[in-house]
């Protein structure tokens, strides 16, 4: 096997960077060791920012979301819910901060107007009463799964190709050049090799371990950030508390739920990235200090994302120091000629992000084609549409369709939903395929986190003679393993009467647990 | 105005909880020849399976299966002293059994089982459950999962979560002879929920349609498993004409609750105690209790109360999180009628493991009542917290049921030794 471009990392970069590259015309493969969005694209708020969350740390970070959330609108409006947001500070906060924050907002050039209170307090009820200020800005929320899925599919539609659940595992050098790449399929562990004319490394929080099979040292850093969803929708808009930026100040709307978050804590390997008890506890506490019914609201999950942030930073600051701002590593430098790092960055900027690191991919090649991605409209993509909450039930409604059973009665997703996610998704490995298609739609993600729907997907799976043998007691068994990744945080109250009887049924009816021979759910987790 | 004074009944035992437990110790009370009232919400009953286990699992760590489920219940109760069964005879144990199958007999439902050793049925994702006491319905799967001969599994179109192409795959790894096949549900109504599909197979003439729709289907093969929707209130009659019908054994397949498997038994359950005379408030909780000199006085109701019940004894059969017996808070369980003390991990960071089907099982299963060796929930001070007052089933702190494959042993037998203790005393 041959390309030009071996983009490494499925995330959104990764994708935006095979947009990019296919619409200059240049052949490119996209890998990822699991599957869309596994780290940093997949772990965050969904928060199209308007660049105000940045006008006092990071002016130039500031300006640059402005102006890709504006690019984004318009080239993909349908991954974007434009809900405006508001900052907001409560009795307590800081005041000097509170006062600087307009001219700031000026100077980025970002619209920020004041309301009072009361207005503010009409606009979105469920705000403290102890609000001090309140400035309304441009924030909005993207879907970050339909984002990359469309950004991917665009470039399938112009020749690139997405290779999911495949790892890269060596590079073949020689005379400061890659030559190929070793791929491993994670279905049955065969590798093989991909010849290349260059690799860019958009592996995230993993671009370390990726550059080390070159050889050249990437420096990163990680950092965790926990976040919780709330079963309804909390505020129409964006909610971010109006002070120096800390743990559990931003409160997102996406779709029916709202998103809480988020903590910064700093962990040793991005691999061993979970959400713990203590941060939902913090999280709760401080998320109801604006806006209090946060504390008796019902959370449905918790979930967490690994920022990789580039270059070290001294001991004792807090890693928000570190630049949120993305790294464009020429490996020249180290040696290797036809390599390149690309890390950091935020999903906000994902665009621009793979519009510098194409241009040098480019430069490299010596091809001179322009980039075509804040111009060329993103048309939504079959495969990357059954996200989007409610649009399986409108579907279902609209199609009256009795054999067409509904198999997730939490998020009311049908037979037909599952069966075109299948045919539009690439062939996944034994024992990922409920993973994916929980990936690309919104089945496990209601109150009951996959312990029905699992077991009625899985049958229809048999049913299609998609799934054979004893796969499906694997594929249970992950999916649910992946959902109680998000639970286990939020077990008290009603989630946790939630999961005795999902092990009930489980564990104690199916004895799922005894299920021997895959225990690879527990190196993959 | 003032409100009318509710009605007040005077019993021997207050039962509370409709769930397996409570339903054991309200059956065997009235064995025992108190008097008995019953009140509870619907209970866990309804999720039921149907099977009884006793215990098939020790440790769960090893998640080693044993054959022989007495030989189990020795290693656990040298292994885990503070496990509720450490505190039953295995004639006790025997006795429980043996009184409630009869019971569930006397009421229509028959129950089969190997002398001293787990039987053997097939579950809806393919995998082999090992439990003690199993339905009629379900009963040949024990044989042909033991012999594999050529079967048929059957399931329904528009039957979502029922797949007999899974199961003939998944059970295929041990018993290759399963073939598989799909039918229109008889009747001309297309099969959607169980409880409709099972009533409708209570009439003749949708068997024999069935039976005629499946007859291409059975040359060469020796037996047919079905969902588990053969009858609801006549699942004796059902099971034997299909069997006739179809000329050779026929056995159900759980399906996934809330199944017709929990209603069978809460539905011949509730008819039972009323008519054997049981003051009984279903639907309704017990919103408030007073010790008194001699037993409790209990206001039931649901919003308000609505009858005041004088008890001698009481027993608390009200199970776990999903049951409502206890309330897990962010900062610790309560027990929700009496406010007894609960054993429960330190913190919520011991509640759970980072893996759903981590073998070890969760901190916060074993979380529960600690009782005296009578079955006598203890207070604060570490005695028994009332004189009359008893705790049963799921309930009782020590035990992880659904890993150790304990949960139904557990309430019989701690109902039996509940009951046994109370009518002693008299």
């Amino acid at each position: 096997m041959r390309t030009t471009v071996l983009i490494i990392g499925g995330g959104v970069t990764g994708a935006g960077l095979a947009r990019d590259l296919a619409l200059r015309g240049v052949a490119c493969v996209l890998v990822d060791k699991q599957d869309v969005n596994a780290g940093a694209s997949g772990g965050n708020h969904g928060l199209l920012h308007s660049g105000a969350r940045y006008v006092g740390s990071d002016p130039l970070a500031a300006r640059e979301c402005r102006e890709e959330g504006e690019i984004l609108r318009r080239i993909a409006p349908h991954c974007v819910e434009d809900t405006g947001g508001l900052f907001v500070a409560v009795s307590g906060d800081d005041e000097a901060y509170v006062a600087d924050f307009p001219d700031l907002c000026a100077k980025s050039g970002i619209a920020a107007s004041r309301l009072d209170a009361k207005t503010a307090r009409d606009m979105e009820p469920a705000l403290s009463d102890r609000l001090i200020a309140a400035y309304a800005v441009a924030d909005a929320s993207v879907d970050p799964f339909k984002l990359s899925l469309d950004n991917i599919g665009q470039a399938m539609a112009h020749g690139a190709r997405f290779l999911p659940w495949t790892q890269v595992v060596g590079f073949r050098l020689n005379a400061g050049r890659i030559r190929a790449a070793t791929l491993r399929d994670a279905a049955n562990g065969r590798e093989y090799e991909l010849e290349v004319s260059l690799v860019i490394n958009a592996a995230g929080a993993w671009a370390g371990r990726v550059a080390a099979l070159a050889g050249p040292h990437v420096d990163l850093v990680f950092s965790k950030g926990t976040l919780l969803v709330t079963q309804s929708r909390i505020t129409d808009r964006v909610i971010n508390r109006l002070r120096p930026a800390t743990d559990a100040d931003i409160l997102v709307p996406g779709g029916t739920v709202s998103i809480l978050g988020t903590t910064s804590v700093r962990i040793p390997d991005p691999d061993d990235c979970r959400p713990t008890i203590a941060e939902v506890d913090q999280i709760i506490d401080e998320g109801a200090a604006m806006v209090p019914e946060l504390n008796a609201t019902r959370y449905i999950r918790a979930y967490s994302g690994v920022r990789p942030l580039f270059g070290k930073t001294s001991a004792g600051s807090g890693d928000r120091a570190v630049s949120r701002g993305f790294a464009l590593l020429d490996h020249a430098r180290d040696g290797v000629e036809n390599f390149v790092t690309i890390t950091g960055g935020k999903l906000t900027t994902y665009r621009l992000m793979a519009e510098k690191a194409a241009d040098l991919v480019c430069a490299k090649l010596g091809v001179d084609a322009p980039c075509l991605t804040a111009t060329t409209v993103m048309p939504p993509y079959a495969g990357g549409r059954w996200t989007e909450p409610g649009l399986a039930p409108k579907k279902w409604l609209k199609a009256t369709d009795p054999t067409d059973a509904i198999l997730c009665e939490c998020e009311m997703v049908s037979k037909s939903v599952v069966d075109d996610i299948v045919r539009t998704m690439p062939a996944a490995s034994p024992g990922t395929t409920l993973l994916s298609i929980g990936l690309r739609s919104r089945i496990g993600k209601g109150p009951c986190q996959g312990g029905f729907c699992s077991l009625r997907v899985a049958a229809h799976l048999y049913d299609t003679e998609v799934v054979r043998g004893d796969q499906g007691l694997c594929e249970i068994r992950r999916f649910l393993d992946e959902r109680w990744r998000g639970v286990h945080p939020i077990l008290f109250d009603f989630p946790l009467m939630q999961a005795e009887f999902q092990e009930a049924v489980h564990c104690g009816l199916f004895g799922l647990e005894l299920v021997p021979g895959d225990e690879t759910w527990k190196e993959d987790a | 105005m003032t409100a009318p004074t509710p009605p007040r009944h005077d019993v021997d035992l207050l039962v509370i909880g409709t769930g397996l437990a409570g339903m054991a110790a309200a059956a065997m009370a009235i064995r025992r020849g108190l008097s008995v009232a019953l009140a509870g919400a619907p209970g866990e009953s309804l999720f039921a399976s149907g099977l009884l286990d006793l215990l098939a699992v020790h440790p769960i760590k090893d998640r080693r299966l044993w054959d022989d489920p007495f030989a189990a219940l020795t290693a656990l109760a040298a292994d885990e002293p503070d496990h509720p069964y450490a505190k039953l005879s295995r004639p006790d144990i025997e006795a429980a059994f043996a009184a409630f199958t009869a019971f569930l007999g006397e009421i229509g439902l028959d129950y089969h089982g190997h002398d001293g050793k787990n039987a053997m049925v097939l579950t809806p994702v393919g995998t082999v459950k090992h439990t003690y006491r199993v339905p009629a319905g379900m009963w040949a799967a024990d044989h042909g999962i033991r012999r594999t001969p050529p079967a048929l599994i059957v399931d329904f179109e528009g039957f979502k979560g029922f797949s007999s192409a899974q199961i003939a795959q998944t059970a295929g790894v041990f018993w290759p002879g399963l073939a598989h096949v799909r039918l229109p549900f008889p009747g001309g109504r297309p099969a959607l929920y169980p409880e409709p599909m099972a009533l409708a197979l209570e009439s003749q003439k949708n068997r024999e349609e069935l039976a005629r729709a499946l007859s291409p289907h059975l040359r060469g093969r020796e037996m047919v498993g079905f969902p588990a929707v053969l009858g609801i209130y006549r699942t004796r009659e059902t099971l034997a004409a299909l069997t006739g019908l179809l000329g050779m054994p026929v056995f159900e397949i759980p399906t996934i609750p809330p199944a017709v498997t929990g209603l069978r038994m809460k539905a011949a359950f509730e008819e039972a105690m009323v008519r054997m005379g049981v003051a009984t408030f279903f639907q309704k909780l017990v919103l408030g209790v007073r010790a008194e000199s001699g037993g409790f006085a209990c206001d039931v109701g649901w919003n308000a109360p609505e009858a005041e019940v004088r008890a001698r004894g009481a027993i608390l059969a009200t199970g776990r999180f999903f049951g409502k017996g206890l309330v897990p808070h962010r900062k610790g369980v309560i027990e929700s009628v009496f406010g007894l003390p609960v054993v429960q991990p330190a913190s919520r960071s011991a509640w759970h493991g980072e893996h759903m089907f981590d073998p070890a099982g969760h901190g916060i299963n074993r979380a529960g009542l600690a009782t005296d060796s009578r079955f006598r929930p203890l207070g604060s001070d570490g005695q028994a917290a009332f004189d009359s007052l008893y705790a049963v089933g799921s309930i009782l702190a020590g035990h992880d049921w659904t890993r150790q494959k304990c949960g139904a042993g557990l309430a019989l037998a701690t109902s039996y030794a509940a009951v046994e203790d109370f009518a002693g005393r008299r």
